[in-house]
């Protein structure tokens, strides 16, 4: 039943149930990454990398291994320039947008569909009446 | 090796000291056991010209030399496991030099050794559970996003304008049906979920729950409903395994993916 309309996991030692446990030695360099980045005991290195640059890294990885071979061929440092991904990033585009700089036309268009997308949600609700809370 | 060396912590080890046979370390560095707190920590030493702090930041940015240290620093924990119990340290744990890292353990013996205790003689185990995608058995499901957020306002968050033509009710109205079979499904697979974990964690030592990664960070398109992590006995992965099956063939709205055996990551109980 669930052939088709599933996205499976990236191929790898993420083992969708049924099809066997992983090797040792195969895992998933997500799997790896996202344990002995996020996971592991903290104790105090005399040499710190600081901890939020490496949660915001664990948070690129992930993304990253959605498609690691793709990220590898477009050269790693493709995120730098993404707001999403990097605060850099973020800040920059943030100043540009007060120096008036960057085009303001996303933002126009989105918040109108925010405001319209507001309206129908409330109207939803409404609907709903006798629904359960939400 | 030209520069100065520093030391890379792998992993605290319940191990009298003297020679550890192990897989290279990261950067085709010698694993050694140092006597630390009265146990052993698995480290090796390192240029800082590669590991100090600057260059540090700099290389876990480059995924290559990220993901060749991962699975060397992994290795090494992974190898170390099989001998005696473990208490891996977190990726990037260096030190200056031996008798930094030393000093940095002395006051934290008892809480290591009983971490130790804990730990020995157990694996941990990964679990994730996906919603199911809503199948041919709802016909109000939509096209197959079931990963879409369901957003529901708050009720009260405004003033309702009340203009509505003939086709935005009758819109209004399949989306409302969407929206309920959505919800009730999304509240049957979260069930499905918290049911999954309550029979896993009974036959585990210890259980951790982590949150569900958002469908864009994970590799999967299907909305995470349980990101977990299990500590069982060795002797019972076998009968672990066979629990995940049969949670698998009980619940229908789920898809669950099993990862491991891992080093005891999640459970070195000294977290932050």
């Amino acid at each position: 039943m669930i052939e088709g309309d599933i996205v499976q996991p990236g191929a790898g030692a993420a083992q969708t149930y049924g099809s066997g446990s992983s090797g040792r030695g195969a895992a998933n360099l997500g799997d790896i990454l996202e344990r002995i980045l996020d996971k592991g005991l903290v104790i105090a290195g005399d040499i710190k990398v600081n901890l939020l640059d490496i949660e915001l890294l664990t948070i690129k990885l992930r993304l990253v291994i959605a498609s690691l071979d793709t990220a590898r061929e477009v050269g790693i440092n493709w995120w730098e320039a993404d707001p999403w991904l990097s605060a850099d990033a973020a800040r920059r585009e943030d100043s540009a947008v007060s120096a008036g700089t960057a085009a303001p036309m996303p933002r126009a268009g989105e918040s109108e569909l925010r405001a319209e997308n507001r309206r129908l949600r409330r109207r939803v609700t409404e609907l709903e009446a006798g629904g359960e809370d939400y | 090796m030209t520069g100065h060396q520093g030391v890379w912590v792998y992993a605290i080890a319940d191990h009298a000291g003297g020679d550890v046979f192990l897989p290279a370390g990261v950067a085709r560095t010698q694993v050694r056991a140092i006597a630390a707190a009265g146990l052993a920590v698995l480290a090796s030493h390192v240029d800082l010209a590669e590991f100090g702090e600057e260059a540090l930041r700099r290389n876990l940015e480059n995924l290559t030399w990220l993901e060749e240290m991962a699975r060397a620093h992994h290795n090494v924990v992974d190898a170390a496991v099989r001998l005696f119990p473990v208490l891996p340290t977190r990726f990037s744990t260096v030190y200056r030099s031996e008798a930094a890292m030393v000093a940095a353990l002395a006051e934290r013996g008892d809480q290591l050794r009983s971490a130790l205790a804990r730990v020995g003689g157990r694996m941990e185990w990964g679990v994730k559970a996906y919603a199911v995608p809503a199948g041919e058995g709802d016909p109000t499901a939509g096209k197959g996003d079931a990963s879409e957020p369901i957003t529901a306002s708050v009720a009260g968050q405004g003033p309702g304008t009340g203009a509505e033509s003939g086709a935005g009710m009758a819109y209004l109205k399949r989306r409302r049906a969407q929206i309920s079979a959505r919800q009730e499904f999304s509240r049957t697979a979260a069930a499905s979920a918290r049911e999954v974990h309550i029979e896993l964690s009974g036959h585990a030592a210890q259980a951790r729950l982590y949150p569900p990664q958002a469908p864009a960070l994970s590799r999967t398109k299907a909305p995470m409903l349980l990101n977990a992590s299990y500590l069982i006995d060795t002797s019972g992965s076998a009968r672990f395994g066979s629990v995940v099956a049969v949670a698998t063939a009980a619940h229908p709205d789920l898809q669950l993916d099993l990862t491991g055996p891992w080093p005891p990551y999640s459970f070195t109980g000294l977290e932050g």
